[in-house]
C-alpha cells in the first residue's frame, strides 16, 4: 500500500501540488485522472522520488519514503516496476537485454535463469520469441508490452503506468489495460496508473483520484465517477458528444 | 550566479559519479564498450588530423629556415618540440571535445529527453556512475594511447612531407627529432591528455544529464558542451603548464 499525506511540490514558485492525500491499495488499479497539466505526472514522480517534494509524506507500506537514504530508496525502488509514457527502453538493448537488465544489475541468478525470466515475462505480455528484437524494430503497443514486462521482471511490489496507453489505438489500449489489471490482481500489486483515457477509466478503474489544478479534487471508482455531482469531474468524463449521450442514456434509465 | 550554481552542481556531480560501481562484471563490460566508442573510434580522425598536421608542421617549418646559420636539423627538432608539447595532447584533445564531447552529450541527453535515465533511477541504479564512470575511466584509458599514436604519426607525417618535398634527408630529420629529447616532456603531454579526456567527458556529461526539453535542446547541450570542454582545455593547458614546465 502507498499513502499520500499532505504533499506539496512546486517549481520555480509555481505550486504544482497543493496538500495532495490519498491511499492507493494493494491489489487494486488505482488510476490518477485529470487534464493536461494539473499535476498527475508530477505527482507520481514525487511517489518514485524523481521529484523531491516540498513537504508531506510518502509512504510506501508505512516507511516514509522521503525520509530515507539513497541506499534504503534504493531498496524500495528494486520493488517499483515503471512503464513510461515513451517506454523508455535501452535504444542500445535488445528487447532481452531491456527485460534482463534489471535482473543483471540485482538479483545473483545465472544467464540461464535470467533468460527463462525474460521468456516467462514476454510470453506475459504475449511477445514470446521477440527476445532478439531491437526497440526501434517494434510497434508502439509493443514497445508498451516490453515496457511492461521490464517492469514485472523483478517480480516489483508497485507498479507504476504513465499514461501507458499514450499513442495507442483503442483495441491495443484495452490490450494493455486489461493486461495491467491482469498483473495487478495475479501478484497483488499495488498499482498506479496515470491517465486521462476514459476508456481505461472505465475498464480497469478500481479506485480513482481526480486532481484538478494540483490538489485531490474527486475521489471513486469506475463505478461512481459516472454518477458524480462534481462539476469538474463531469465535464472531464462528458467532454466528448459520445460520453453526452451515454450520459443522457443513463438518465433516461433513471427514470425508468 | 548561474554560473557558480553550475559549478556546484557539476562538483557535486563527479561525487556522485566517483561511486563503486553497483556490479562489476556490468561495469567492466560497459567500460570495454566506452573504449570503443570513445577511443578506437577516434582512431581515424586522430590519424588524419595527425598525419596531415605533422606534415604541415615540418613543411612550414623548413621553408621558414633561410638563415644558413641555422643547422638543417632544426626541422626535425621544431617538428618533434611542437608535436609533442602543443601539437598532440592539446589540438588532438580539441578535437575529441568536438567528437567525443557532442557523441556524449547528446547520448546521455537524448537518454534524459527520452526517460531512459529515469527508468535507470526508478529501478535503483546510480544513473550517473552507471553512465558516466566508464566513459571517465575509457578516457583516461585511451587517450594517452590516442595520443601517443598521434605523436608517431605526426612525426612520420613530417618525414613523409619533407622526404617528398626533397627538403630534408631522413638522417638529419630523425637526428633532430633526437636532438634534446626530453621524456619529461612526453610525461607532461601524457598528464595534459589524461586531464583533457576527464574534463571533455565530464563536462560533456554535465550538459547531456542536465538537459531540460526536447531534442532541440539535446542539440543546444551537444554544442554547449563542445564550446565549453573547449574553453576549459584552454584554461587547463594554461594552468598545467605553468605548473609543469615553468615550476
Amino acid at each position: 500500500m502507498i499513502e499520500v499525506k499532505n504533499v506539496n511540490k512546486s517549481f520555480g514558485g509555481i505550486q504544482i501540488l497543493s496538500d495532495v492525500s490519498s491511499t492507493f491499495e494493494k491489489g487494486k488499479v488505482n488510476l490518477i485522472i485529470g487534464q493536461s497539466g494539473q499535476g498527475k505526472t508530477v505527482l507520481a514522480k514525487c511517489i518514485v522520488g524523481l521529484h523531491e517534494i516540498d513537504s508531506g509524506e510518502i509512504l510506501f507500506n508505512g516507511s516514509d519514503f522521503c525520509k530515507m537514504n539513497r541506499a534504503q530508496r534504493t531498496l524500495i525502488r528494486q520493488e517499483i516496476g515503471m512503464l513510461f509514457q515513451g517506454s523508455a527502453l535501452f535504444d542500445s538493448m535488445t528487447v532481452e537485454e531491456n527485460i534482463m537488465f534489471p535482473l543483471s544489475m540485482f538479483q545473483k541468478m545465472t544467464k540461464k535463469e535470467m533468460v527463462n525470466r525474460v521468456n516467462f515475462c514476454l510470453e506475459r505480455v504475449n511477445l514470446s520469441g521477440r527476445n532478439n528484437l531491437f526497440p526501434a524494430e517494434c510497434s508502439g503497443g509493443m514497445q508498451k508490452r516490453i515496457g511492461i514486462a521490464r517492469a514485472i521482471a523483478m517480480n516489483p511490489k508497485y507498479l507504476f503506468c504513465d499514461e501507458p496507453n499514450s499513442g495507442l489505438d483503442p483495441k491495443t489500449a484495452i490490450l494493455i489495460d486489461n493486461l495491467i489489471q491482469e498483473l495487478t490482481y495475479e501478484y497483488e500489486i499495488t498499482t498506479i496508473v496515470i491517465t486521462h483515457d476514459l476508456n481505461s477509466v472505465m475498464e480497469i478503474g478500481d479506485s480513482i483520484l481526480f486532481i484538478q489544478n494540483g490538489c485531490n479534487w474527486w475521489s471513486g471508482n469506475k463505478n461512481t465517477i459516472l454518477t458524480t455531482d462534481n462539476t469538474e469531474v463531469s465535464s472531464f468524463v462528458y467532454a466528448s458528444e459520445f460520453m453526452k449521450e451515454i450520459k443522457d442514456s443513463i438518465r433516461v434509465n433513471k427514470r425508468r | 550566479m548561474k554560473w557558480i550554481e553550475g559549478f556546484g552542481k557539476y562538483f557535486l556531480m563527479l561525487i556522485i559519479i566517483f561511486r563503486a560501481p553497483e556490479k562489476y562484471s556490468i561495469f567492466r563490460k560497459r567500460l570495454f564498450n566506452e573504449i570503443e566508442l570513445i577511443g578506437v573510434n577516434s582512431i581515424p580522425i586522430v590519424a588524419l588530423m595527425s598525419a596531415f598536421m605533422g606534415g604541415v608542421i615540418s613543411l612550414q617549418t623548413a621553408s621558414n629556415m633561410s638563415n644558413p646559420l641555422l643547422p638543417t636539423y632544426t626541422v626535425g627538432f621544431i617538428t618533434q618540440s611542437s608535436t609533442i608539447l602543443e601539437f598532440s595532447p592539446t589540438i588532438i584533445s580539441l578535437i575529441l571535445a568536438g567528437k567525443v564531447g557532442s557523441n556524449v552529450a547528446s547520448e546521455i541527453g537524448t537518454m534524459r529527453v527520452s526517460q531512459q535515465i529515469d527508468a535507470l533511477e526508478i529501478m535503483g541504479v546510480n544513473s550517473l556512475n552507471f553512465l558516466v564512470f566508464p566513459k571517465v575511466i575509457a578516457a583516461i584509458l585511451f587517450f594517452p594511447i590516442l595520443i601517443i599514436f598521434s605523436m608517431g604519426l605526426s612525426l612520420t607525417g613530417g618525414w613523409v612531407a619533407l622526404i617528398l618535398s626533397n627538403l630534408s634527408s631522413t638522417e638529419t630529420y630523425i637526428y633532430g627529432i633526437r636532438y634534446y629529447f626530453e621524456m619529461g616532456n612526453i610525461w607532461y603531454a601524457l598528464t595534459k591528455c589524461i586531464v583533457f579526456g576527464f574534463i571533455i567527458i565530464t563536462i560533456s556529461s554535465y550538459y547531456g544529464y542536465y538537459v531540460k526539453g526536447g531534442s532541440l535542446e539535446v542539440g543546444k547541450a551537444s554544442t554547449q558542451a563542445v564550446v565549453s570542454s573547449s574553453v576549459a582545455i584552454l584554461i587547463a593547458n594554461f594552468l598545467l603548464t605553468q605548473m609543469i614546465l615553468l615550476s
